[in-house]
């Protein structure tokens, strides 16, 4: 049934926010610290379990598939009830110190990815050498 | 005896069409954003022949619907602030946002987490750092001396959580928090718009590389719509990274960061 794969999607996002809620208080952090992260991850693992004892019927994995086909439509109207005016009104300071953070932190996602690659990147790799 | 419509009944009494609408907020929000996606994706063809994502046109006039919402109500929820629309708030509201960010790990591969984790924590922790250094400086050429107010503020640089949790913890004044505020809105708005347009040139076309970005960039919406406007199989990789950010950030701003920038006033 359809309602499965949403109660899995549903049972693993509450799991990650309570998970989330306690890590951030035993923090002394008022806020949630990675709840949806480990939700995603408890999806991931979950519907591997299932999937590999054939738990995971196309009906189920529809229940799943929804959201997350739903999920730009859910992006743009996020983006429709953001506060722009604040934001286009929030003086030069608000407006430079946002501006040159994004600059700067763009700026170091090809640093980054050049520094870790040649340990993880298994792509350069020649065919035929992996198992 | 009248037979006709009582038109101004239906558009303005108690059971006029419009609080019709408003009574269905959350089905008037699905029909807009499926009116403004159809609306994009009709102008990525037409106008842009494909070369500029529909999604990516959605996301940047969902933005612009947002401030027009904005500068007529004088509200802080963009659109949904006009009665109407309420329901484009709980759409695109946490809880259904989060909802569907779980739902893209499906899917996805543990070992390829597993892989770049360490890069990821990288990433998370430089972009912490650097948003607070970044932020920081820019509110001391402001004039900012006190530890308070240039931590609060480049809190307000990592995300616009960050910045009013951190700023509330060290007692910083109202307009501080309310400037870091506005900073965070700023760089979640710019994620959103410059990350399609950037990608390509920063070598965003993979998992690692979007777990990175996630990591360095950490406001959870403009990475999520700064990734679903470039490429929808990067999402869980990003948004994965960046849902740590927050967190940490508010771990980190009023107790570490706020020491270190102390001991550098």
């Amino acid at each position: 049934m359809v309602i499965y794969g949403t109660a899995l999607l549903a049972f693993c996002m509450l799991v990650g926010l309570v998970i989330g809620q306690v890590l951030g208080t035993m923090l002394g952090v008022g806020n949630n610290v990675g709840g949806v992260g480990i939700a995603m991850l408890l999806l991931i693992v979950l519907s591997d379990w299932l999937r590999r004892r054939n738990r995971l019927p196309l009906p189920t994995q529809q229940g799943v598939l929804f959201w997350s086909s739903i999920y730009i439509p859910i992006v743009v109207a996020m983006a429709a009830s953001q506060n722009v005016v604040k934001a286009a009104t929030g003086g030069w300071l608000a407006l430079i110190a946002g501006a040159t953070t994004v600059v700067a932190c763009l700026a170091l996602v090809p640093v980054l990815s050049k520094i870790g690659g040649n340990a993880t990147d298994q792509t350069e790799l020649p065919p035929g050498d992996q198992p | 005896m009248n037979y006709l419509p009582d038109w101004e009944s239906m558009l303005l009494g108690k059971h006029s069409l419009i609080v019709l609408l408003e009574e269905n907020s959350l089905i008037t929000a699905l029909f807009m954003v499926g009116a403004i996606l159809w609306t994009s994706s009709f102008l990525s063809r037409t106008l842009t022949h494909g070369r500029i994502h529909a999604s990516a046109i959605a996301i940047f006039l969902g933005l612009a619907l947002a401030y027009l919402g904005g500068i007529s109500t004088g509200g802080g929820k963009g659109l949904a602030d006009v009665p109407l629309l309420a329901g484009v708030g709980l759409l695109g509201g946490s809880m259904f946002r989060d909802l569907a960010i779980v739902a893209t790990a499906f899917g996805v591969r543990l070992q390829e987490f597993i892989a770049t984790g360490l890069s990821g924590i990288i990433a998370l922790t430089l972009g912490i750092f650097v948003s607070f250094l970044i932020g920081g400086l820019v509110a001391y050429a402001f004039g900012y001396r006190d530890a308070e107010s240039i931590t609060t503020i480049g809190a307000g640089a990592a995300t616009y959580i960050v910045g009013p949790v951190t700023g509330t913890a060290l007692n910083a004044s109202s307009e501080v928090i309310a400037l870091s505020l506005a900073a965070g809105l700023v760089k979640s708005i710019l994620v959103m718009i410059l990350t399609p347009l950037v990608a390509s040139r920063i070598g965003l076309d993979n998992p690692r590389s979007a777990l990175i970005f996630g990591g360095l960039m950490g406001t959870t919406s403009g990475v999520a719509a700064g990734l679903a406007a470039t490429d929808e199989k990067l999402v869980p990789y990003g948004a994965m990274t960046a849902t740590f950010y927050t967190g940490l950030g508010c771990l980190l701003g009023p107790s570490l960061i706020f020491m270190i920038v102390k001991l550098l006033t």
